[in-house]
């Protein structure tokens, strides 16, 4: 096939599952949690409730798009594209197989992916300030600090991997990991990861900028409409590209025995998709002190004793 | 740490409890029979409207939502209209309690919902049903004693004759 169209085929496919995939996550987070829960979740539309997302489109479509008079109405408009654009790009990177994937052998792929998360902290922070709401702004300000701060060793945590297989490329990365998948060698950063993860798309327990019982909603207070929608959007593509980029790092992306690559990858991303559903639905939101004496204190010493362990286990073993 | 693991763990096996969830319009939840919903007017065995008219369950109304008008007819008290507006009524059943002859009943119907508020006006045809609910045996004037026709003074059950008061044998 010419690989200018393949090239473009992948990346109309990637785009399009994303984005239908996130949608249909706002359905499938309902149910799992109404199961966890003892509930049954949305079950009436279409088989199992699965157009339930139809519907909800259809109403948040016709909602009245509505931006208030003491707005900015540039970046009020801008921020929450803003979401949608970097955590999307941000998937340019991830290599779904080896054949499959936008540009998944890109040399600096785990740089690209730290730097399009970090750019969406810009999109909270940006909504808050735009807002001209002060719980909006103590919104957007949260989430300026904890992905500030989260950034820090999520980069660091990342660094064994990058360290053991000694590329920045994420293809490069899940061939290395054909003997043994990097959890098992990487385990500590394995764990400082997901949790900076979470903190990174602000989900709970993380979800401080949100936080509906102290900050109305927070950074969206203003929202309204498909722009409230885009927020939800772009936080679900958050939650699967954290996922994905879970199950690339350290789970061996698409690699695995009997099923097809893109199977193998669908569903460690799904695992772990599950596994964001599966802490929202258990624990509760901490203190935000506890939040940042949790990040500086534990994770951050945390990562940078993974760092120098791997370092060290390098040096003597290889 | 540790704690929040195994919350984890205990909320990810609820996966495997049942739903507690009654899929209500498909699946009707159990209703006890002494259940307070939609509120009825009962016949005694024979037939006949069991209210008498004495007003009581408006009186003890505390929203007010029960109207009436009495009328009389062969030494027989009836209502001559009766009104409940179940836009108003809370369903605390005071009426049933405060009524003397178990005329008002309170069934276990909730399904009334109404796209227009007059409509939940019931009038007493709407609330007259052919049975005697709760009460099969209960006929008030039988029991009473209260001479209607083709029932004297002390014809009732368990009535003794009334006491001549003229009379000189003790």
């Amino acid at each position: 096939m010419n690989p200018i169209v393949f090239g473009l085929l992948n990346i109309v496919g990637i785009l399009l599952a994303l984005v239908i995939g996130a949608a249909l996550l706002t359905w499938i987070e309902r149910r799992l949690l109404g199961f966890w829960q003892d509930r049954r979740g949305p079950n009436r539309v279409g088989p199992f409730g699965s157009l339930q997302v139809v519907a909800d489109m259809i109403k948040i479509l016709f909602k009245q798009d509505w931006i208030p008079p003491f707005a900015d109405p540039v970046v009020f408009v801008l921020a929450p594209a803003v979401v949608m654009v970097t955590t999307l790009m941000a998937f340019a990177v991830v290599p779904v197989t080896a054949s499959i994937g936008i540009a998944g052998d890109m040399n600096i792929g785990v740089l690209f992916f730290l730097a399009m998360t970090s750019l969406s902290a810009y999109s909270v922070v940006l909504a808050g300030w735009a807002s001209n709401n002060k719980y909006s702004l103590l919104g957007g300000m949260r989430a300026a600090a904890q992905m500030v701060s989260y950034e820090v060793f999520m980069g660091l945590a990342l660094l064994g991997v990058v360290m053991l297989s000694g590329s920045f490329s994420l293809a490069a990365i899940v061939r290395a990991q054909s003997g043994l998948w990097f959890v098992v060698p990487q385990f500590l950063g394995f764990v400082v990861f997901v949790i900076a993860g979470i903190a990174e798309t602000h989900r709970l327990p993380f979800d401080l900028p949100e936080g509906e019982n102290e900050l109305g909603a927070g950074f969206h207070t203003e929202y309204s409409s498909m722009k409230f929608g885009m927020f939800f959007v772009g936080e679900y593509i958050g939650i699967v590209l954290i996922s994905a980029m879970i199950a690339v790092l350290f789970f061996g992306g698409w690699q695995g025995p009997l099923l097809p690559p893109i199977v193998w990858f669908a569903l460690k991303t799904g695992v772990f998709v599950g596994f964001f559903i599966l802490l929202r639905a258990a624990l509760p939101r901490p203190r935000y002190d506890q939040l940042m004496a949790y990040g500086w204190k534990l994770m951050l010493p945390l990562s940078l004793l993974n760092v120098a362990l791997t370092g060290a286990v390098m040096l003597t073993h290889w | 740490m540790l704690s929040s693991i195994r919350t984890l763990w205990y909320t990810f096996l609820h996966l495997f409890h049942r739903s507690e969830t009654v899929q209500y319009p498909e699946e009707m939840p159990y209703l006890a029979p002494r259940y307070r919903g939609r509120i009825i007017l009962s016949r005694d065995p024979d037939g006949e409207e069991r209210c008498v008219s004495c007003y009581l369950c408006a009186v003890a109304c505390p929203v007010d939502c029960i109207s009436l008008q009495k009328t009389e007819e062969d030494g027989r008290w009836y209502p001559e209209w009766f009104r409940i507006n179940f836009s108003r009524c809370i369903f605390c059943g005071f009426c049933e309690e405060a009524c003397p002859t178990y005329a008002i009943q309170l069934t276990p119907d909730f399904e009334m919902s109404e796209y227009e508020r007059h409509n939940l006006i019931y009038e007493k045809e709407d609330l007259l049903i052919s049975g005697t609910g709760k009460y099969p045996d209960y006929s008030f004037y039988r029991v009473a004693g209260l001479a209607i026709p083709g029932k004297d003074k002390g014809d009732a059950e368990r009535e003794r004759p009334p006491v001549d008061r003229h009379g000189l044998l003790p």
